[in-house]
């Protein structure tokens, strides 16, 4: 290797550091809505960029909807609708939609269940002929059945050979209330998922999957007129599916005071730390203040958890904070990776940037760099087809208004820093927070008690105490 | 079993499917330059490509180039620390940078009317970095870069699965040998004087390719990158990476094989086949064989091990796309709950017997070259993406409109010429083996792997 050049003592004199031109204008993607006949609605966004389509089924039969005892249930049905149709096999539907170019994907969170498909546009037609009989028709195999049932044990012995996987389940766990499903994953647990059956799907498919539960959103390179005739003719004729149930009691809080959990896992080269409490719902009229709050916090990477932890500390890679939107309220969540010897130094650090943002109002620098940053941003996050679909699915889920796109970016510069302090005061709260830490007790044990949060106790990989 | 009817729509190529407009020029200095105009959104893209990755360590410095990576985020002659993230922040922007073999990109996405100040963060920290340097920053990374190796490798199930492969597929002498996140002995040993050589020896703007995609106007960002790059002087020279080639297979040695008892519950099945280099002739019928065998469910390691026979939970192929010397095709299969190691081993061997022996057909090639060309216009539907894919074919081959050409180089591809790629590299000869399995019994009961004390290294030698 050479040695170092004259370069790097004769540095070139800077030109000033440039202010921004005026901002160009933008609107999110027009979209038009439709309901069919059969009350099936139907959303449209043309957008002429490349020549691809996204095609995206929101069903509402999420897990948080699911029957009492029927933990799972509501992914397994989603799953299993790409395993074959009355016409096609699960190989045969599997092929038929990558010889299109896309993969059929079906999944479901605690708020919904998803088919989406994104093909070349010219191939629209058989991409939403395709998504129609995996909605319409699904066969529901027997042997597939139970082999999802399978991949989803494998699945959740993973998570807990997974550092970051036990501590995200472990932490909610210990945040909900016993009771209350959100405390149980949403994909189900290896008890619950093994006593699914066959009938059980195709019930819940035959209850909750039909023109009255299903909103098709179609973005990408097409045309509203060309797009209403494919759906009309795909899905006009489907009828059934009852509305989903008022989900009840998802949410309620263990109600523990501020407690400490290990979760043993022997000679851990890091601790996974998790501080939460139960957060609000999506529809909560405090959302912007706390979407301001929170990227201040812990949401930006210039964020208070993250200068201090990484920067100021160098203890992580990283550190963030997020509320997790559902439609019942979702976890407030602290997340990070220590070395094991600063685990109760960084769980210190963070809860003195918890009391901080509650004590004090934000600089109004500090302000603008939040609101500033997701006014700009907001552009950036809609490039894809794949973008806009999902935007617009939240939209259905969350029952946004239709003018939410074109009026976020006000929304987010009206907030004010007594805005984010009255946030910060109503929606986060040290005195509940719960404290998971994967990692090895004999390296966290003492110093997590010497810092004094709170009962400080030990369990093993399934959560069970030691 | 039901077979679909295919349109002859759904057959036809999708004639011009995408070309995106490409401009480039070069800085006296040696700044290779290339624009790419898309008035669709207000939003605009700036990458660079520095052609440096840990390729190019020297000894006993594993990991510094990604190491130097984060020091460029500290600051420059005029920008504070940390000061980077929060201007493009309040731009509006994102960002990021990342590290790979052989080279190291940084890249931001603004509204197009803050391209100025995204090129301007770039050249101040090409031209003007060391002054912002300091042993504190120093310190602070290496210790950021050690929690971020203990998070992403040591920390997790099979995180040193990657590491595992390189040193199994490269001999030793090889640039690609060794770990690009580095050791932990190697991190402790950087110093700032490593910082200035480095800086000195390879973030030049002649070792440099500069992209802009999206929102701007061509004159006016030409003028921006005259000012604020072209006073930066060119570097010393880049010293020459050793001899990159190698022998198409590990033939005549044994192909090498690793067995690692570790953390984890379930086995794990690697196995990387040497394929020709990135973007080269040949590379894309090595491209589609490895979507034959192990792209989205339709993909033989699919539909044969999860679906029907279910050995496997998860199973995928693809290629590393590096583009220097060989390129890896790597096979990455984990067991069911249940399986043991044995198994899995003679079932993932078995497919590849297969399609080594019987090569593949039309319907495949077309399969996959379909998945191939819809991921490909979907992702390129970002600017921040079509910037990095411009950067990558300038660096690599100087020419990024070959950027253009990829659709049709994957259309071009037959069925014989992906069985031909199979029988000369998908046989026993060039199959590096890795096989995690789980470290003192396990929750899911299956035996131990006899070979579980089989630790051999990389036999091959270079040319």
């Amino acid at each position: 290797m050479s040695a170092p050049t004259s370069r790097t003592i004769v540095e070139p004199v800077a030109p000033p550091r440039p202010g921004p031109d005026a901002p160009r204008p933008y609107r999110f993607p027009a979209f038009e809505t439709r309901t069919l006949g059969n009350g099936l609605r139907l959303i449209i966004a043309p957008v002429t960029k490349l020549p691809v389509v996204t095609v995206l089924a929101v069903i509402d039969a999420g897990a948080a909807t699911e029957p009492d005892g029927r933990d799972g249930l509501a992914l397994l049905t989603a799953r299993a609708l790409t395993e074959g149709t009355t016409a096609l096999d699960g190989e045969a539907l599997t092929e038929a939609a990558e010889r299109l170019g896309g993969s059929l994907a079906a999944s479901a969170d605690w708020d919904a269940a998803t088919v989406r498909l994104t093909v070349l546009s010219e191939r629209l037609d058989e991409a939403v002929r395709l998504v129609a009989d995996v909605l319409r028709t699904p066969a529901f195999p027997e042997r597939e059945i139970e082999r999802l049932k399978a991949e989803r044990r494998a699945e959740l012995l993973q998570l807990r050979a997974e550092p970051r996987g036990l501590a995200d389940e472990m932490i909610e766990r210990f945040v909900y209330a016993s009771s209350a499903r959100y405390a149980r994953p949403d994909g189900g647990s290896d008890a619950s998922v093994a006593a699914l059956t066959r009938a059980h799907v195709d019930g819940f498919h035959r209850q909750r999957y039909g023109p009255g539960t299903v909103t098709l959103i179609v973005a990408g390179s097409v045309t509203v007129s060309a797009v209403e005739g494919i759906v009309e003719s795909a899905l006009g004729g489907w009828s059934g599916g009852a509305p989903a149930p008022e989900a009840v009691g998802v949410d309620r809080a263990s109600g523990d005071a501020a407690a400490v959990r290990i979760v043993r896992k022997a000679d851990a080269a890091q601790s996974e730390l998790r501080v939460a409490h139960v957060g609000l719902p999506r529809g909560h009229r405090d959302y912007f203040p706390v979407v301001i709050m929170n990227a201040l916090l812990g949401g930006l990477f210039s964020s208070r958890i993250n200068l201090n932890l990484r920067e100021a500390h160098a203890y992580t890679y990283g550190a963030h904070s997020s509320f997790d939107w559902r439609r019942a309220a979702g976890p407030f969540t602290v997340s990070t990776a220590v070395a094991s010897d600063v685990t109760a130094d960084a769980l210190r650090e963070i809860l003195s940037e918890i009391t901080r943002i509650r004590s004090e109002s934000v600089t109004p620098d500090e302000l603008s760099l939040a609101t500033s940053y997701l006014d700009g941003v907001f552009p950036i996050r809609y490039e894809t087809s794949a973008a806009i679909a999902s935007a617009l699915a939240a939209m259905v889920i969350y029952g946004l208004p239709a003018d939410y796109f074109d009026r976020y970016r006000a929304h987010i510069r009206a907030v004010t820093a007594i805005d984010v302090l009255t946030a910060a005061r109503s929606h986060l709260d040290p005195s509940r927070l719960q404290v998971v830490v994967v990692g090895e007790p004999s390296l966290v044990r003492g110093p997590l008690e010497a810092l004094g949060v709170g009962p400080v106790t030990v369990y093993d990989d399934t959560g069970r105490p030691l | 079993m039901t077979r679909p009817q295919w349109s002859v729509k759904g057959c036809r190529p999708y004639i011009d499917i995408m070309r995106i407009p490409i401009e480039t020029f070069r800085l006296s200095n040696g700044l290779f330059v290339t624009l790419s105009e898309d008035h669709t959104a207000p939003i605009v893209a700036v990458n660079l490509w520095y052609h440096v990755g840990s390729a190019n360590e020297r000894a006993g410095r594993t990991g510094f180039a990604h190491l130097f990576e984060h020091m460029l985020f500290q600051g420059s002659a005029n920008v504070g620390a940390n000061e980077h993230f929060e201007l493009v922040a309040r731009a509006g922007g994102t960002l990021n940078g990342s590290t790979w073999l052989d080279r190291t990109n940084y890249f931001e996405t603004v509204p197009s009317n803050q391209l100025a100040l995204a090129l301007w963060l770039e050249a101040d920290r090409m031209g003007r970095l060391l002054p912002a340097m300091t042993q504190q920053k120093l310190d602070t990374q290496r210790d950021v870069v050690k929690n971020e190796r203990r998070w992403s490798i040591d920390n997790q199930p099979y995180g040193t699965c990657w590491e595992h492969v390189q040193e199994l597929a490269f001999p030793p002498a090889h640039p690609f040998h060794h770990s690009l996140i580095g050791s932990m002995e190697d991190l402790s040993a950087a110093s700032l004087d490593d910082v200035a050589r480095f800086f000195a020896t390879f973030y030049s703007p002649d070792n440099a390719v500069l992209s802009i995609a999206g929102d701007f106007d061509p004159a006016e960002a030409r003028a921006l990158i005259t000012q604020y790059f072209g006073p930066i002087p060119r570097g010393g020279g880049v010293p020459p990476l050793p001899e990159m080639g190698l022998p198409g297979t590990y033939a005549p040695a044994p192909s090498p094989r690793r067995v690692v008892p570790d953390d984890v519950r379930l086995p794990r099945l690697f196995i990387a086949a040497r394929t020709p280099p990135f973007a080269s002739d040949a590379y894309y019928a090595a491209s589609v064989a490895g979507a034959i065998l192990g792209m989205q469910k339709g993909s033989r390691l699919h539909r044969h091990l999860v679906r029907e026979s279910q050995v496997a939970a998860e199973a995928s192929a693809g290629t590393f796309d590096l583009a220097k010397g060989s390129d890896l095709l790597v096979v990455d299969v984990t067991a069911r709950p249940g399986v043991s190691a044995e198994q899995l081993e003679a079932a993932v061997t078995s497919e590849l017997d297969a399609i080594w022996r019987d090569g593949v057909t039309a319907d495949e090639v077309a399969r996959a070259v379909a998945l191939i060309e819809t991921d490909f216009v979907s992702t390129m539907q970002s600017a921040e993406t079509r910037a990095d894919r411009l950067s990558m074919f300038a660096t690599y081959f100087g020419d990024p409109a070959r950027l253009n050409e990829q659709v049709d180089r994957y259309r071009a591809v037959t069925a014989e010429s992906v069985s031909a790629f199979a029988r000369a590299r998908l046989g026993p000869d060039n199959r590096a083996t890795l096989l995690f399995v789980p470290r003192d019994g396990d929750a899911s009961g299956e035996t131990e792997s006899s070979a579980a004390t089989n630790v051999s290294t990389a036999a091959a030698v270079a040319a």
